[in-house]
């Protein structure tokens, strides 16, 4: 495959992509869960006489004097209700079951959920903190990985590289649940955060195979090739090993998408998004990223 | 290892045959170690609730806080929970206690006992006593009754409630009646007044009689929450997550079926990708799912929904190993190299980039593992175990496999 050569169409797509991505991100922003907003949510299943989400919606909006959103969903396939308001007390929640039960005979509850602001206030600063902490650990781990120097690309540029695409991977699918969070009820909460770091901690390793072999190769061949043509044989030579290694945990994921519990639905939604998008940024962004720099460099020091 | 391939492979697979007898929920494990499964699998309630320690001096608190947590196990216990788990947390916006009831049939009503605050205190008077006088605190609470028990008037016949305090609450009790003689005593429960009977002497032995006009169902019901404890501080419930039985159920077997389901898949993908050598790491990912499985219930640690969907992913980076060496290998032959001396320097020269590949999904797992919720941490735990031992089955296991079944073969 010829990837250095047609590097302007690759990096193109995925620029486009990371510009549309922000955009997305920060236009429409996100919907946050309650656990990091503090609500309750709350999942439960009518099977029979189903009612609407609006009269669902009247209902808990006549009883709840708080102010604050009251939002119905339902999953068609599985025929559940998600059900999300302001904080309500043990004793409200034990009413409205009662009042529910008794409308709606086939009502059973799945799960509550119902989180303080100050916890998730809390809940969100861990978030954060985990995802700087692993950003900091992950930027150590590559500057280790890529310690040997080796000419003619310093090793820092393969680090600032990597932890471009670690970007890419990372905000095409924060974009993708902005975007749902903006026609359905999906939101932000810990399994995101969780999904990302996975993403973070997986794609990396993608990248850092390939610029291993890119590495070996020019040190082997000594500046004999042309620049871009040694990098491309590297990419080839490990095209495969970088698909495959994802691949197995897409089959995973895919597998656990539709045969899995649907209260993990969207946290695999972005896991899939993050490692498709990991297995191209390895192939077709880190590399011809690293032969633009090399050439511009290139140009700019002989003109 | 280079010397008895055959004797170490031997050795692994006994352990993993004995390990999946191990992890056989039905069998041996059904009556001896069952699986440890967390309350979103088999339903239960996460709660956590804010301590009010403002009355409470500072020096006291720990012994408060011992209090509240045994009160609150006893009362779960009434529920049959197998092992209810409370623990005090501390953070920055004060005490907290959280409350793990997995198992519970009837959640709403445990929660409701658990909120229910048999919460006593004597309140004193200082001063002129007029109509809008309210009474202090005194050291005397709940925390020291030791029992209670319903017994009736002897003249009236109303049923009220008798109180034994330990012998701190004894001495308090004394010193407080003593030095209110001929004044009223008011009486608190759950923070509402109950009475305030008038000392006539100073009252030693450490027994107080409540005649708060009960029925005989009330006094019966306050003896009994007595008896399983006064909570000795106000809580008050600030976080709630409540997953029926049959949603966990439900999470469970959709879970495995999916981790079974993706395991074959990944095992033909390797079978049709990498034919002969691709066998050998099918068989080493059966192993590394019973191994992994095996080492999860002996430690053990209690499988959570994000810790069996943390496991199942593991199963889809624990060819990860395989597939660069197996990728090294094939170069290898294209080089020229035979068949046996290929796989020698496929599993050689693949090893660094097999540690480099796992150091970052190690990285994170410790950065979640540390940074997150209960929920959270199990599957940073899981990430975690998977991917070492993915390591070990990767490289050990199948490099023992293609030692006993090529390497053999090619010797003879």
């Amino acid at each position: 495959m010829k990837i250095i050569n047609h590097r302007k169409i690759y990096l193109s797509i995925a620029g486009i992509l990371v510009v549309a991505s922000l955009v997305v991100v920060i236009v429409l922003g996100f919907n946050q869960g309650v656990d990091f907003r503090g609500g309750t949510l709350w999942q439960f299943e009518i099977p029979e006489k189903i009612p609407t989400t609006t009269q669902l919606e009247d209902f808990f909006r006549a009883k709840i004097i708080i102010e604050g959103d009251i939002k119905v969903s339902h999953d068609q396939a599985n025929n559940n209700f998600f059900a999300r308001m302001p904080v309500i007390t043990e004793s409200d929640h034990q009413t409205f079951t009662l009042i529910l039960k008794d409308q709606y005979p086939s009502f059973s509850e799945l799960s509550f959920q119902s989180i303080g602001p100050s916890i998730g206030e809390r809940l969100k600063r861990n978030a954060i903190w985990a995802v700087i902490l692993s950003l900091i650990g992950v930027s150590i781990y590559i500057a280790f990985a890529f310690r040997k120097t080796s000419k003619p690309i310093s090793s820092w540029k393969y680090g600032v590289v990597t932890m471009t695409t670690l970007f890419h991977d990372i905000v095409i699918p924060a974009a993708l649940l902005a975007l749902l969070g903006r026609f359905s009820i999906v939101e932000i909460d810990s399994n995101f955060i969780v999904a990302i770091l996975v993403i973070m901690g997986f794609s990396v390793h993608d990248t850092i195979v390939v610029f291993d072999r890119a590495r070996e190769n020019l040190s082997l061949d000594r500046g004999k090739t042309e620049f871009g043509e040694v990098i491309n044989s590297s990419i080839n030579q490990t095209i495969a090993r970088s698909i495959n290694t994802s691949v197995t945990l897409i089959f995973v994921l895919i597998a656990l998408y539709f045969v899995g519990p649907i209260n993990l639905k969207y946290f695999i939604l972005v896991l899939i998004v993050g490692v498709s998008a990991g297995v191209y940024s390895s192939i077709f962004v880190a590399s011809p990223l690293l032969v633009v720099w090399h050439n511009w460099q290139f140009k700019r020091e002989n003109r | 290892m280079k010397k008895h391939p055959g004797l170490i492979l031997s050795a692994i697979v006994v352990i993993t045959i004995l390990a999946a007898f191990f992890i056989y929920p039905n069998g041996f494990g059904l009556n001896h170690r069952p699986w440890k499964l967390g309350l979103d699998l088999v339903g239960g309630s996460h709660l956590i609730y804010n301590v009010d320690l403002s009355q409470v001096d500072s020096s006291d608190r720990d012994s408060v806080l011992d209090g509240i947590r045994d009160v609150i196990e006893k009362r779960v216990n009434l529920f049959g929970v197998s092992e209810p788990q409370v623990f005090i947390a501390e953070s920055g916006e004060g005490t907290q206690l959280i409350v793990e009831l997995a198992g519970v049939k009837d959640v709403n009503e445990a929660i409701k006992q658990i909120g229910a605050t048999p919460l006593l205190d004597f309140r004193e008077f200082e001063g002129e006593i007029t109509t809008s006088s309210i009474p202090i605190r005194t050291e005397l609470t709940g925390r020291y009754v030791t029992g209670a028990q319903v017994t009736f008037n002897q003249t009236t016949g109303e049923p009220q409630v008798s109180v034994t305090f330990n012998d701190e609450g004894a001495t308090f009790f004394e010193e407080i009646t003593a030095r209110n003689i001929g004044r009223p005593l008011a009486i608190f429960l759950d923070d509402q007044f109950i009475q305030a009977p008038v000392v006539q002497e100073k009252i030693p032995g450490g027994r107080a009689l409540i005649t708060g006009g009960f029925t005989i169902e009330e006094a019966k019901t306050i003896v009994s929450r007595f008896n399983a404890g006064a909570l000795p501080a106000p809580i008050t419930l600030i976080n709630q997550q409540t997953i029926s039985a049959t949603l966990g159920k439900n999470s469970l077997q959709k879970t495995l079926a999916a981790g079974a389901i993706g395991a074959i898949i990944v095992m033909i993908f390797m079978v049709i990708y990498y034919r002969y050598l691709g066998i050998f790491a099918a068989l080493a990912l059966v192993i590394y799912v019973i191994l992994t499985l095996g080492i999860f219930k002996l430690i053990p640690i209690t499988m959570t929904l994000a810790g069996l969907a943390g496991f199942v992913l593991t199963i889809g980076m624990a060819v990860d190993a395989n597939i660069l060496i197996f990728e090294r290998v094939r170069e290898e032959l294209r080089r020229g190299l035979s068949k046996l001396s290929a796989i020698d320097e496929g599993f050689r020269r693949a090893w660094p980039s097999i540690r480099d590949s796992n150091a970052s999904s190690i990285i994170t797992a410790i950065v979640l593992y540390y940074l997150t919720s209960s929920f959270v941490k199990g599957f940073a735990l899981a990430l975690l175990l998977g991917v070492l031992v993915s390591m070990f089955s990767a490289i050990t296991t199948t490099r023992l496999l293609l030692k006993v079944f090529v390497g053999g073969k090619k010797q003879s």
